[in-house]
């Protein structure tokens, strides 16, 4: 317990945070790119979008991490790490969709519509319906959560829930793409979303990678906060 | 097990099957291929639902205590995923005839198309057993089960779809890799099944 504790109060992975996010912003938006056809200025927007749902995936895969503690220990605290985490991640999955809906309306969207009117074109993409389901599993995960009433009961149901979801979820939503046909990078079978090594150049991935880690800082940053606050107030119910 | 003992229900789950059935013979007239086969699947997850549900929810408190006195976990929720399959594998066998005597029939490819409502009856009977059994522990109804339910299943109920969809057409072939893919999801829950199953039976 205190090992973490000292590990959440240590200040140094904060401060990396906040440095690469200012790299990734400075860079992000003043950096060359190259210019390809269609994406133009917009391929910036991948220092935030895919970042996004990175962070999201690692965050997710945290709060699993945690659900698998907690069943070996009982330990409550795990419990309240696992949903905090899942929380961050939810937050960190709309913003990748707002990212990416911004970045579809420039290159996607049908130029002589308004962009509202290709959005069930767009949003039977496969990679949008995975995402999609990502959200709705864990938005079920919370209500699930509330739905019970005693502490233990809870923490016990809903870790079991978190992980057969996730067991189920993460290998479905990277086969799916290789099936369904998709306008989404990342096609060729490789990778479900993104070909790291040759949809980006050299230069975009020194801004890249910082940029992944520094969101993920951020969550996990958030995360601690809030897991702070509700052992706190675990802390002040039972005294 | 409880369908044994309760009777009703389990003719009250093939009177569901013979009325939805009847209500879209009802609805639509001679659908094309497409419509055939997302209106089948869907309708197998919704028998799914209301057969499957019933195996966690109507086992009253003693019995479960009973049942925990006399068995091991693992060996109950196994029985509960037998048990399931076979009932599920046999309702779809019978929706599978209702939709060909009522919405005819435009299946090309009959052997593969049976083989795969199997494997997807089978699917859908294991992902909502162990959904059933974690709804029926939060002490809830059938709704939280949908909720927990439909974003877990949609992915395989695509791939499902999608393959099915081969039957229809001559040209078409059902890719074996995928079929694959779904047998392993398969084994997946039922270990994940095995392995979680303990952790929700003790109260």
């Amino acid at each position: 317990m205190t090992n973490e504790k000292n590990y959440m109060h240590k200040s140094w992975w904060k401060i990396t945070a906040v440095l690469l996010l200012i790299y990734t912003v400075i860079a992000g938006f003043l950096g060359p790119v190259p210019h390809l056809p269609l994406l133009q200025e917009t391929i910036r927007n991948l220092y935030f979008h895919v970042c996004m749902w990175f962070a999201m995936m690692i965050l997710f895969t945290v709060s699993v991490v945690n659900s698998i503690r907690y069943l070996r220990s009982f330990n409550l605290k795990y419990d309240i790490y696992a949903r905090q985490f899942a929380v961050v991640a939810i937050v960190f999955g709309i913003l990748g969709y707002i990212t990416g809906a911004i970045w579809a309306s420039y290159t996607w969207a049908d130029p002589n519509k308004p962009a509202a009117n290709s959005f069930s074109t767009i949003a039977r993409d496969p990679k949008l319906i995975g995402a999609a389901i990502a959200l709705l599993v864990y938005f079920a995960y919370l209500i699930l959560r509330d739905s019970v009433q005693d502490m233990d009961k809870k923490a016990r149901i809903s870790a079991v829930y978190n992980i057969f979801a996730y067991a189920i979820l993460f290998p479905s939503i990277w086969i799916l793409p290789r099936i369904l046909p998709s306008l989404h990078p990342g096609n060729d079978g490789e990778n479900p979303a993104l070909d790291v090594k040759n949809d980006i150049d050299s230069g975009m991935r020194t801004v890249f990678y910082p940029a992944v880690i520094g969101w993920t800082l951020l969550g996990v940053w958030i995360a601690t906060l809030k897991i702070r606050f509700s052992l706190l107030k675990e802390k002040k119910m039972s005294a | 097990m409880l369908e044994l003992r309760q009777q009703y229900s389990f003719y009250g789950i093939l009177l569901y099957i013979g009325a939805t059935i009847f209500v879209l013979f009802m609805a639509i007239d001679g659908p094309e291929s497409a419509v055939w086969n997302g209106l089948f699947w869907v309708i197998q997850l919704f028998i799914c639902i209301n057969a499957v549900a019933k195996s966690f929810m109507q086992e009253s408190r003693g019995r479960m205590l009973y049942f925990y006195s006399i068995a091991s976990p693992t060996a109950f929720v196994l029985s509960k995923l037998i048990f399931n399959s076979l009932l599920m594998i046999i309702m779809s066998m019978l929706s599978l005839l209702l939709f060909t005597m009522f919405l005819g029939n435009p299946i090309l490819k009959a052997g593969p198309f049976i083989g795969l409502v199997l494997l997807g009856g089978w699917s859908l009977s294991l992902v909502f057993s162990f959904l059933a059994a974690i709804a029926a522990k939060a002490q809830q109804n059938a709704a939280i089960m949908a909720v927990l339910g439909f974003p877990i299943i949609i992915p395989q109920l695509i791939l499902l779809m999608r393959l099915s969809g081969a039957a229809f057409s001559p040209l078409l072939s059902i890719p074996t890799s995928t079929v694959l893919m779904l047998v392993a999801l398969d084994a997946l829950i039922i270990l994940l099944a095995v392995i979680l199953f303990p952790f929700l039976w003790k109260d």
